[in-house]
């Protein structure tokens, strides 16, 4: 019965065999590459360079080029020249685990930079775990986490979300709310702890409303319509937006034209930075807020020398520089000192060598890496400017230490993370004494 | 079933090379020369997951006629049960520590399990689900569809509209499947545990047996009495309803089949990529699915899982050597694919003298 | 504004005090250059007391961020060609090493009041308006005096009725004044019947019984009224999101529904289109900036060309060798899609890129209860001409002739000597290009970036699907019903809920009628 599969002929046999011959050369010739380059310490980039996130990811490929370049014109790292292997997960969770895998396992990468999206982190965390390596994860989140092989050098909620919250309190005396996000775990966190906060400083049910989009939405018209509805009732309203990425643009364009002006309903966002402005026109979006903890127009020597060498390295004197870039950069000088300090970049001993490391960050102070593997950092609160940069209003006296356990989450209002001896554990409940989770192997 | 050639080098490559592998995986030591890491197990099991839903998708297109933009919908399924197993397993181990809901629940401040989590942590019933879940779905959407005559491009954008909505649906947290974060950190299967390299190696082999059992199982339908009737419904339905078939329920037999074959790759998908989240139903997804039929060869079984494995090969290879340009490779090989091997990969093995494969929708 | 009347309270009691105290503008000089919010705050409240003639120009100035200070509490103000000119003084100066005065918004809103109160008595009546409107959202005591001289001289009855509405909110939120005044100006606010007049009349508290009792009923009434509105409002959405889906459907139509060919990379043309208008805008920013305002009218015949030309090109050498195998196209145009997105990737990066949108197509206008955007509304006309275009063209041009005979019956139309293989070019050019012109009005609500076209690309085949395949107006019917459906669910399911339910009453339709709203008839179809 021929007629539903083709015999392959003897020819066919040996084309089949050489193609698969050709294969495995690849390989050899690949392998024999790669014994070739062990004089260097190779540092793994985990970004999308393609699909859906390519959009935020791409730029924080291009710094951790710049800062591994700079580190190798400094002479490198124990004598050894830095190597970046740059991989793309393409916006797709399961390749991301593959491409840490391969990144770990194959190509013996002694760190990875890499991941924005929670659920990219949650796909490789079991990878790291496994591996025992090394993950820098540089982008703002819910926290709820710490694993012992991550290093989360973006903010907490509580470095972010509750500062802003405060300032809208004390200086517009904003008594209604609304919280406005993409329906993922992010929004999800921040607006519970948030809305835990809210209603523990005297805010009513009633004046709190809570509204999830899906990914990418578009057509927000009915939503800023009902945020104007919700803002009639005779009470200072503001928006606090945790609306992802590629959705943001529409939103503001329907805010600009719908006429909701930030002297009437500021809106304040935690995912909106210089990346996202450079693509809406901002005029009509003055004095919308945002809160990070680095902004571009942060007025130091260190961030403008940050800049410059930015605009050198990317020959665009227009490049945006944003809150997870200052996040890589710290991260980074991070990695570096703590292999100085351990002398070696065998995972165990540098996770050890890192807590406790300060560098200085580009808003003029030093940030620290804590026990908890989250880092000390200031909150700024900036209003969107006309030529789509932050005009900084707020910003914290001190450093915020990251709360990864959420206080006002009631399951894990208990728990500490804590990577010192003697403890060695990512879940720590004070109250029964019991690692719940994370100990270290 | 008689089986040719093509059968027996197909049968012994999908059998033979994950065995090989999951070999020397765990009897050489690590540094050897011999030794396979467990990155190239890992992947070899994604790529015989996918190499089932590839042959799924020859089913019903290449056989049926029926092209499925949304055949991934059922992958998901299959593997969103067996995600729901695996985080049953977790028990206490999980972040909060919370023996009966998963992490995700406790988060979202659920107090109990859904009843449709219910029985979830049994195994048995976990696979059980797994087929009977796009098999149901798969079921009542082909009757709805076959039994009022949709065909052509309609069926293809309502299986496209399928996996849209529920992507869409997924994605949201309230339907208690952890939205977009979805399924991950998954400790156990079985009591085993699913990082361990002999777990890996031992998946690995049970999808290549899976696939090879699936394999056999097309070839009889195609090659039964069946199957023949199933060819003169893709090559012309009208004159087969007027010879008194009832093209309908030939269809939906097997479209049925293959939703239960695709399911099947998908349950053994998620223990070894560690994750399930909403995006595996992506309307994308399904039409790469797609491609790596019409690459290996579109209505040749043999094809489909040739040209899964290598189409996502190169996405393995080109992401890591040119991850830059790699998009520029893959698009390139498609459009390449389709303008000079019409037949596909197996259209070059073929002997000249071979009847056309998939013979095209003649014009009524 | 409180603080506000605050201010010209010990503004006056200091002024009357005597000359022994310092220069009211003076005072506001320093704290206006003083470099932190709280006294430029003050500030601007201590300017508009002092009565400076400059006041207005200054804080003029200062809202559109061109008022600098130097260290020596000196202000300046930049003109547009770079000089400075001195603020108090308003002529030419040499500024030196200055710094930009920086603002909040809580000194925004109280520009906004104080330029209002200033500029009641301006000449034009469209800045008339504005400072009425301005004072109606700062509602402060203060302005009560200069808005009933205001009112005497307001000739302009538009202008006088946002007067009369400002006077009543002013009278209102005083705390003295007399209830029967009171409770008429309620009646000006419930008669204004806005979101703005229903949020300020909810502000108010510790009223008298009669007063508050007329607020209540007077809220009652609005948010009735805003009940029946909403339903036109909820049509216009969904006009709106329908006439975006036309868009991008329109040319599908053309590629999809009359040649057959499943175009994957038509998302892509979309792309396109927009980058064209970016491209566009750029190039006329920097030569000739006195059409910007007109880019996009500019922007509309180019991104057809790019995007038509990419299309004819696509055509000659990739599909055309693809007739016969409608699937496979799929296949080549989903791999040229790739193709085409990471090459704008490479080309323009990864970002989203700012493409503007003109004033006259920014902001909103009000027409009864119903908030009309004006971009919305620029692309529901903009897909209305599009679609007329398309077919008249269809029907009265000799190509849509050809075209038309080449879809119904190819091998009739080429033994009447129609060269079939061109015409296939144009048709896919004129699909792509109207992709292209989409891409132009997409460019306006939504991202400029390399995965535009992905976003609306199962769209556009559901709503071709809906319509029925060939036939423009199935496709027109489809998108708006799609739109306006989705609008309605929205706020009762929520955004995601609303979507799915869309998708499956879309399944379950094409059980219904397995051809689509309007199916063609005829045996040509059947494959």
């Amino acid at each position: 019965m021929a007629i539903t599969e083709p015999t392959i002929s003897r020819r066919g046999l040996a084309r089949l065999g050489a193609a698969a011959a050709t294969v495995a050369a690849i390989g050899a010739v690949k392998t024999a590459a790669a014994a070739e380059t062990s004089g260097t310490i190779k540092v793994g980039i985990l970004h999308s360079l393609s699909g859906t996130m390519a959009i935020s990811e791409t730029t924080l490929k291009d710094v951790m080029l710049m800062l591994i370049e700079q580190q190798n014109a400094k002479g490198g790292l124990l004598g050894k020249k830095l190597e970046a292997v740059v991989v793309d997960p393409a916006s797709n969770w399961p390749l991301f685990a593959e491409k840490a895998r391969q990144l770990i396992s194959v190509e013996k990468c002694a760190a990875t930079f890499g991941c924005w999206t929670s659920v990219s982190r949650k796909s490789v965390l079991p990878v790291f775990e496994e591996l025992n390596s090394i993950l820098f994860y540089p982008v703002q989140y819910e926290g709820q986490e710490c694993s012992r092989n991550v290093f989360y050098t973006g903010a907490a909620p509580n470095q972010q979300a509750i500062p802003a919250v405060d300032y809208l309190m004390k200086e517009n005396k904003v008594k209604r709310w609304v919280l406005a996000g993409t329906d993922y775990v992010y929004p999800r966190t921040t607006n519970q702890i948030l809305e835990a906060y809210l209603i523990a400083k005297g805010v009513a049910k009633d004046d709190i409303m809570i509204n999830y989009t899906p990914f990418g939405h578009s057509d927000w018209q009915n939503i800023v319509a009902s945020i104007k509805k919700f803002g009639s009732a005779g009470k200072k309203t503001a928006v606090v937006s945790t609306i992802n990425g590629d959705a943001n643009v529409p939103f503001y364009k329907e805010l600009g034209n719908q006429g909701l002006k930030a002297t009437d309903i500021p809106v304040v966002a935690f995912s909106v930075g210089e990346e996202e402005l450079a693509g809406i026109d901002t005029k009509p979006l003055l004095g919308h807020l945002a809160a990070w903890n680095y902004f571009q127009s942060v007025d130091t020597s260190i961030n403008k020398s940050f800049i410059d060498a930015w605009h050198a390295y990317t020959k665009k004197p227009t490049r945006t520089t944003n809150d997870p870039m200052e996040a890589h950069f710290i991260g980074f000088n991070m990695w570096v000192k703590a292999v100085e300090a351990a002398g070696t970049t065998d995972s165990n001993a540098v996770i050890d060598a890192m807590l406790g490391v300060s560098v200085p960050n580009l808003s003029g102070g030093y940030s620290a890496m804590m026990p908890n593997h989250h880092i000390t950092k200031p909150v700024l609160i900036g209003e969107i400017q006309a030529d789509g940069q932050f005009n900084i209003v707020s910003q914290t006296p001190g450093l915020v230490v990251a709360q990864e356990w959420s206080p006002y989450v009631a399951d894990t209002k208990d728990l500490i993370g804590d990577w010192r001896a003697p403890l060695h554990c990512g879940a720590f409940n004070v109250k029964t004494g019991h690692c719940t989770a994370g100990k270290k192997a | 079933m008689k089986l040719d050639r093509t059968a027996y080098l197909t049968l012994a490559l999908s059998l033979g090379v994950p065995v090989a592998l999951a070999l020397l995986n765990q009897t050489t030591e690590v540094g050897s020369a011999l030794h396979i890491p467990t990155y190239v197990v890992a992947l070899a099991g994604k790529y015989l997951c996918y190499a089932m839903l590839a042959l799924a998708v020859d089913l019903v297109w290449g056989f049926a006629g029926i092209l499925s933009l949304g055949h991934a919908a059922f992958f998901a399924l299959g593997g969103y049960a067996m995600g729901m197993y695996l985080m049953r397993q977790i028990g206490t181990r999980g972040v909060y520590g919370n023996a009966e809901l998963p992490d995700f629940m406790v988060f979202l401040g659920w107090h109990e399990l859904p009843w449709y989590w219910q029985g979830s942590q049994w195994f048995p019933f976990a696979v059980a689900m797994a087929l009977i879940v796009p098999g149901v779905l798969a079921m009542g959407f082909g009757w709805l569809a076959f039994r009022s005559r949709v065909t052509g491009v309609y069926l293809s954008i309502i299986t496209q509209a399928l996996t849209y909505a529920l992507l869409l649906a997924f994605f949201r947290n309230d339907m208690g499947f952890g939205g977009n974060n979805g399924m991950t950190d998954f400790k156990d299967i079985l009591g085993l545990n699913v990082q361990a390299d002999s777990t890996r190696s031992a998946l690995m082999v049970i999808s290549a047996l899976c696939l090879c059992v699936q394999y056999l199982v097309a070839r009889f339908v195609v090659q039964s009495r069946f199957g023949k009737v199933l060819i003169a419904v893709r090559n012309t339905e009208s004159r087969t309803r007027f010879l008194g078939y009832r093209p309908e329920a030939y269809k939906l037999v097997v479209w049925t089949l293959s939703a239960v074959m695709a399911g099947i790759g998908g349950a053994l998908y998620v223990p070894q990529v560690g994750i399930i989240n909403p995006s595996e139903f992506a309307p994308a997804n399904s039409i790469e699915a797609v491609i790596w039929v019409a690459v290996g060869g579109r209505g040749t079984l043999s094809g489909a899982i040739l040209g899964a494995v290598a189409v996502n090969f190169g996405k393995t290879w080109f992401t890591g050597m040119l991850p830059d340009y790699w998009l520029y490779a893959l698009g390139a090989l498609f459009i390449f694919v389709t303008l000079f091997l019409p037949k596909g990969i197996m259209g070059l093995f073929a002997k000249r003298a071979a009847k056309p494969v998939a013979v095209l929708e003649v014009a009524e | 504004m409180r603080r506000l009347l605050a201010f010209l309270m010990i503004a006056a009691v200091s002024l009357a005090s005597g000359p022994s105290k310092a220069d009211p503008v003076d005072d506001a000089v320093t704290a206006l250059s003083s470099g932190s919010f709280d006294s430029v705050h003050e500030g601007v409240g201590q300017l508009v007391a002092s009565g400076s003639p400059r006041a207005a120009a200054i804080i003029g100035s200062l809202q559109n961020g061109k008022l600098y200070f130097r260290p020596d509490h000196t202000l300046f103000i930049k003109q547009d060609d770079g000089t400075y000119v001195g603020a108090l003084t308003g002529t030419p100066a040499e500024a030196g090493a200055v710094k930009p005065v920086k603002v909040n918004n809580a000194i925004r809103g109280a520009m906004d009041a104080a330029l209002g109160a200033l500029r009641l008595f301006s000449p034009d009546a469209a800045t008339r308006m504005t400072a009425a409107e301005a004072v109606f959202h700062a509602a402060d005591p203060a302005a009560l005096p200069a808005l009933t001289k205001a009112l005497e001289k307001e000739a302009d009855p538009a202008v006088k009725v946002r007067m009369q509405q400002a006077r009543a909110a002013v009278v209102l939120a005083s705390p003295d004044g007399a209830e029967a005044d009171r409770v008429a100006a309620v009646g000006v606010l419930r008669a204004r019947g806005d979101i703005d007049a229903r949020g300020f009349l909810a502000s108010l508290s510790d009223q008298p019984p009669a007063v508050a009792a007329a607020i209540t009923s007077a809220l009652t009434a609005i948010d009735r009224l805003a009940q029946i509105w909403s339903v036109g409002q909820s049509i216009y959405y969904g006009l709106s999101l329908g006439s975006v889906l036309l868009l991008a459907a329109a040319g599908l139509a053309i590629t999809f529904g009359v040649m057959g060919v499943i175009n994957m990379a038509h998302g892509e043309m979309v792309m396109i289109g927009a980058y064209t208008t970016f491209v566009v805008q750029q190039f006329m920013r920097a030569h000739t900036p006195g059409l910007y305002g007109a880019s996009l009218l500019f922007a509309v015949p180019l991104a057809f060309m790019v995007s038509g030309s990419i299309g004819i090109v696509i055509e000659r050498t990739l599909i055309r060798w693809l007739y016969g195998r409608p699937l496979e196209t799929l296949l080549a145009t989903w791999g040229l899609s790739l193709v085409l997105q990471q090459a704008v990737r490479t080309i323009f990066g990864a970002n989203n890129q700012d493409v503007d949108t003109p004033p006259w197509m920014s902001g909103a206008t009000a027409l009864g209860g119903l908030t009309l955007t004006w971009n919305r509304m620029y692309i529901i006309l903009f897909s209305a001409v599009v679609l007329a275009g398309l077919m008249a063209a269809l029907r009265y041009t000799s190509l849509g002739l050809r075209m038309r005979a080449v879809t119904q019956n190819r091998r009739m139309a080429a033994a009447m000597g129609i060269r079939t293989p061109w015409i296939d070019a144009l048709t896919f050019g004129l699909g792509s290009g109207i992709a292209g012109m989409a891409g132009v009005a997409l460019s306006q609500i939504d991202n400029v970036s390399p995965n535009l076209g992905q976003s609306y690309i199962i769209d556009s085949f559901m709503v071709v699907v809906f319509g029925g395949v060939g036939n423009l107006w199935g496709t027109t019917l489809g998108a708006l019903t799609l739109g306006i459906v989705n609008k309605f669910l929205e706020p009762v399911a929520g955004a995601v809920v609303a979507k799915i339910v869309v998708l499956v009453l879309l399944i379950l339709f094409i059980q219904r009628r397995p051809r689509g709203m309007f199916p063609l008839k005829g045996r040509a179809v059947e494959s």
